[in-house]
């Protein structure tokens, strides 16, 4: 668990997943086709795709959490040290919710409903740090009160329908924070709030990220959240990562036309009187890949090399890579 | 929870009154005098009516309703036209047998089904999951009286490991929890445990199947938990939904047995129905449809009473 401060907290490579049907003749699903990336101790990802570009699934295998009886996963995944890939179910609890944990979309649905959020905090502190009920309980009031929920005492024996959105949601961070974990991964985690409270969890989430020192990998499909938040960005689509890049530099630059089409497609400041611009057509399906470059079809600018061959992931300038035949390397005499 | 527990008290009294007006109905509404079965056919008419005066048959109904009515109330059910003795009298053992053997029918059919519920839902659509629905159908659809028939035959004819008829001698009170008197129990227990345990194996099957697909299952094996705490985790979630199938059960098992203990002569409820049904014994009939009837609606109120204290999300006000 000790790594030395340049090894990366998160090392991911070709990291593949599909889903298989146990009904003949279901297709395999290929959510996630070669993922590579590493996070830096107290950095922020920010995995950026719309609905079923392989945003979640890539997340959960980081914590090997999509269901086992029909997941196929390959490639290389280290957390903290460990082999997620190779480590047994028995290690992968002990690693879950202590040097890795996650938080949810929906805070009603991944709470249990007839349990106390008292008590679901307090179970996982008990048990990775197998302290007694007592001491497990006075550590869920302190997280309570870490993640702001206001009279926190009262809302320890308080049942998640008895919260608010906001507070079931902050709830949820204390569970996922109890045993200060290494490593946070958040899925959608503001996106079944209101825009407000989505603003005031984005940012709890943010101050205690850099007050613990975490890394986090936060999947949205809302660019303004990811800007908020990220100090990188990924783009995903059809279960490849197409760019990657800087926070600002995306912003200001998006490469990979996919990119450019979100870019286009968010309302913001520039896009003032403008109209918005849609990407035309649907992503492609999963149990049915096409060789080329999975974006062709949507693509405006396609040449027909896309279709041959899904283009390599290219360096397109210091810390940024796209996954397009346009994007060229930066010429060094410009760097220079 | 004091107001809450006596309102659903009070909510269960109009049932109760319904059901009792039913009952004394349906006895009425069936075709055939009762007078018959007290007088011989060759009674002279005029005997005839003096009997029905003692018995007060000859009032209008509302008025013989409101009258036994009162006297149900004070625990009086009237005599017996079979056999002259106070229905309560004969009502009292009987019902204790019953509910021995619904316990007993009970105790094997709730266990086998939650065990078989349970083994199919963690082999989801696999061969024992398959299996396991298979029987569970079958086991809703067989006819009561021919398992019956087919456990006797197998078990006191062929093997004569098991007696085939009574409760074992010296009558109710000399009953024990032995193995001379449990003997007697096993083979009506066995046939009357099978709608159970397929209804049961179904419901624990499909609510273990919802829960463990509930989005905080992921939740908590993403907090590090092992296997048993998820597991009590998952018994907490299904416990509402099975227990209340399992108390409307009971009550189904209290009141539903007549065909059963006919063919074992199980000195229940259900004997006493299916012998005053044939004597016309209407006070005998009435009493015991009552008294059962009422024992269902009890264990319903119980069921929605332990539901509220298990659910959290079921409001107390």
């Amino acid at each position: 668990m000790t790594s030395a401060p340049d090894t990366p907290l998160v090392h991911v490579r070709d990291l593949r997943v599909a889903f298989e049907s146990r009904e003949p003749g279901v297709a395999t699903v290929a959510a996630v086709n070669g993922v590579d990336f590493d996070l830096a101790p107290r950095e922020t990802l920010c995995i950026l795709g719309e609905s079923g570009s392989g945003k979640s699934v890539t997340l959960r295998a980081l914590m090997r959490l999509n269901p086992a009886r029909t997941t196929r996963m390959s490639g290389t995944v280290r957390v903290a040290g460990q082999d997620i890939a190779s480590a047994s179910e028995a290690q992968m609890t002990a690693v879950r919710g202590r040097s890795v944990a996650m938080i949810f979309q929906e805070p009603m649905t991944a709470l249990d409903p007839v349990f106390s959020i008292g008590t679901q905090i307090a179970e996982t502190v008990r048990r990775h740090e197998g302290i007694d009920r007592a001491a497990a309980r006075r550590r869920a009031l302190q997280l309570l009160e870490l993640v702001q929920v206001p009279s926190a005492a009262r809302r320890l024996d308080a049942y998640p329908h008895e919260l608010s959105g906001g507070l079931r949601q902050r709830a949820m961070i204390a569970m996922a924070l109890s045993c200060r974990p290494r490593l946070l991964l958040a899925d959608e985690p503001t996106t079944a709030l209101d825009a407000t409270v989505q603003i005031q969890v984005l940012l709890l989430l943010r101050e205690l990220q850099r007050e613990m020192g975490m890394g986090l990998i936060f999947v949205t499909h809302d660019l303004g959240v990811a800007s908020e938040v990220a100090d990188r960005i990924a783009v995903m689509y059809a279960g490849r990562f197409v760019e990657e890049a800087g926070v600002s530099d995306f912003l200001r630059q998006p490469m990979h036309p996919y990119a450019q089409g979100l870019l286009g497609a968010t309302v913001h400041a520039g896009s003032r009187g403008r109209p918005l611009v849609t990407i035309a057509g649907a992503p492609p399906r999963l149990d049915r890949l096409p060789a080329g470059c999975a974006f062709a079809a949507r693509c405006d600018r396609v040449m027909p090399a896309c279709l041959d061959a899904m283009p390599a992931l290219a360096a397109a300038g210091a810390d940024r890579s796209a996954r397009c035949l346009l994007v060229t390397p930066p010429r060094t005499a410009l760097a220079a | 929870m004091l107001s809450y527990l006596l309102r659903r008290v009070l909510y269960a009294v109009p049932i109760a009154l319904a059901v009792s007006v039913v009952c004394f109905l349906l006895v009425h509404l069936a075709p055939g005098d009762p007078i018959n079965a007290i007088v011989s056919a060759d009674t002279p008419a005029d005997v005839v009516e003096q009997v029905r005066r003692e018995y007060g048959l000859d009032r209008p109904l509302p008025t013989q309703f409101a009258l036994w009515l009162g006297r149900v109330a004070q625990g009086d059910f009237g005599k017996s036209i079979a056999s002259g003795r106070p229905v309560l009298d004969e009502l009292g053992p009987a019902i204790v047998n019953t509910l021995r053997l619904s316990l007993g029918a009970a105790a094997i059919g709730f266990a086998l089904g939650t065990a078989l519920g349970v083994a199919a839902a963690l082999a989801r659509g696999r061969w024992p999951d398959k299996s396991i629905v298979a029987l569970a159908a079958a086991s809703v659809s067989v006819p009561h009286y021919w398992l019956g028939m087919v456990l006797v035959i197998v078990f006191s004819v062929v093997f004569n490991l098991l007696p085939s008829m009574g409760a074992g001698g010296g009558g109710s009170e000399a009953w024990r929890w032995d193995w001379e008197h449990v003997q007697y129990l096993v083979l009506p227990a066995l046939t009357l445990s099978i709608i159970p345990m397929g209804i049961v194996a179904r419901t624990v099957r499909g609510v273990v199947l919802d829960v463990l697909g509930q989005d905080f299952i992921t939740t908590l094996r993403g907090k590090g938990l092992r296997g048993g705490r998820i597991a009590l985790h998952v018994v907490k979630n299904a416990a509402p939904s099975v227990l209340s199938i399992m108390g409307l059960q009971l009550g189904y098992l209290m009141g539903g047995s007549i065909l059963v203990e006919t063919v074992f002569s199980w000195p229940g409820t259900g004997f006493m129905l299916n012998g005053a049904i044939f004597q016309r014994d209407i006070p005998v009939l009435q009493g015991t449809i009552l008294v059962l009837a009422l024992i269902f609606v009890l264990l319903n109120l119980l069921v929605d009473l332990m539901q509220t204290t298990l659910d959290p999300r079921i409001k107390r006000q």
